[in-house]
């Protein structure tokens, strides 16, 4: 028999008070974490393109082969024990927050069409009724060319969707969201 | 070009059906205005990327987190209450050792948080943050104090109906749930925009918890029941 699965609601403004005020999650790989290690940068605005300083971002990857740490997820046990794949933080007064991660491998699928190296994000905030759920992959990484969700995403909005290198900093990458209006960031129903 | 259709090795979960969960951008909310997409989303084949999610290595659950009335030296003032229920995926399977949180304003309405402007009294007894697992067969128990009802700027004279924030996550990144739960017969339903946004009335009555007189405790604490469903994977053709 189907149920119906409970509504979703907003986290509300004070949403820290619960979630991030003591169990934030921001260092996702240890040090000693197989992998390129990077620091991810990532800033919310609305539709006016103010920053949004009371979200909530989480995020979930997979390990530098691939490999979710799932029992779903095929050679889950090879997994590096140290490495979880989740983050979660709230954004501070200029809509931003970083985490300390590896850069994901590129996910195989067992029909032999590989995602490129990507990271799930889902948003929650004030205003947010229902958890906006996006991705992040890597500027000019080639396997981009040939992901099958980047197809599934019209040409001129794919750049919503990727995270580039600061310059200034190395090993360091952004990436902006913005709900609404100019260059809005492409969200999935999923 | 490559297509995600044949990707039908890994369990997909159940679509949200259409008017049973909130309305994005619902104008009668303000905030949902400038933080809600105007372009559709886009519909994603499930991949593994969508049907994994953390279920491993929360950080440890002390002993009086899942009693918001035992954190303090001395007892919170208000209405003492046991909130209990399952956690169910949305074809009846308990969903065993998950992480629930939940947070709520004290039996003045007013949050511990900074961002709280509301004139009522903070409470030094009670912070009014908790977190749990679910048991083998789903279900969880939290003891706490019934919130008050709280004011906020979205409307004249708008107050929020007595509610507890509930956190979830579920054996997948898309079944993950933030939610909040409502009492039985509160008179500011009608008027609260964020309970309003669920168009689908059997949805929305899944959001109140119900009396439970087996679950209130003589001489001690009323009774509230409250299961929550996930989203969960579609049964295949091996499963019954
Ligand atoms: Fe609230």
């Amino acid at each position: 028999m189907e149920h119906i699965p409970t509504p979703s609601s907003t986290v509300g403004p004070f949403l820290h008070l619960g979630l991030t005020e003591k169990h934030s999650i921001t260092h996702i790989a240890a040090p000693n974490v197989k992998g390129e290690h990077i620091i991810l940068r990532c800033r919310v605005f609305d539709a006016d393109g103010s920053p949004v300083n009371d979200a909530m971002i989480e995020l979930w990857q997979a390990d530098s082969e691939g490999r979710y740490r799932h029992p779903d997820a095929p050679r889950a046990n090879e997994c590096d024990p140290a490495f979880l794949g989740f983050g979660r933080t709230a954004t501070d007064e200029k809509g931003c927050c970083e985490f300390e991660t590896i850069k994901p491998g590129a996910v195989p699928a067992q029909d032999g069409i590989s995602q490129a190296p990507h990271i799930s994000l889902a948003i929650y905030s004030r205003g947010i009724l229902l958890q906006l759920y996006t991705r992040i992959y890597f500027a000019a990484d080639s396997a981009n060319e040939h992901d099958p969700v980047l197809a599934l995403v019209p040409k001129e909005r794919r750049s919503t969707l990727m995270a580039h290198p600061d310059s200034s900093r190395s090993g360091h990458w952004l990436f902006d969201i913005r709900l609404r209006g100019e260059n809005e960031t492409v969200f999935f129903d999923v | 070009m490559a297509d995600l259709k044949k990707n039908s090795t890994i369990p997909t979960y159940r679509r949200l059906q259409p008017g049973t969960q909130p309305t994005r951008l619902y104008e009668p909310y303000k905030s949902t205005r400038l933080r809600n997409p105007a372009q559709p989303l886009i519909y994603l084949p499930h991949t593994l990327s969508e049907i994994t999610g953390p279920v491993y290595g929360h950080s440890p659950i002390a002993e009086t987190d899942n009693d918001l009335t035992l954190q303090h030296t001395g007892e919170p003032l208000g209405e003492r209450i046991i909130v209990t229920g399952r956690v169910l995926d949305d074809s009846g399977r308990p969903v065993p050792n998950t992480l629930i949180e939940i947070w709520q304003a004290n039996s003045a309405g007013r949050y511990r948080h900074g961002c709280d402007q509301h004139p009522a009294p903070l409470d030094p007894n009670f912070s009014g943050a908790g977190r749990t697992l679910t048991g083998d067969d789903g279900t969880y128990r939290f003891v706490t104090i019934k919130p008050g009802a709280y004011p906020w700027l979205n409307h004249h004279n708008a107050w929020r109906p007595a509610h507890i924030h509930f956190s979830v996550f579920g054996r997948a990144f898309i079944s993950r749930l933030i939610t909040q739960m409502y009492f039985p017969g509160d008179p500011l339903f009608d008027h609260d925009p964020i309970f309003q946004s669920v168009p689908d009335e059997k949805a929305r009555q899944r959001m109140i918890s119900k009396f439970d007189l087996e679950t209130t405790q003589p001489q001690w604490a009323v009774g509230y029941r409250f299961d929550i469903v996930l989203r969960g994977p579609e049964a295949t053709p091996f499963e019954s």
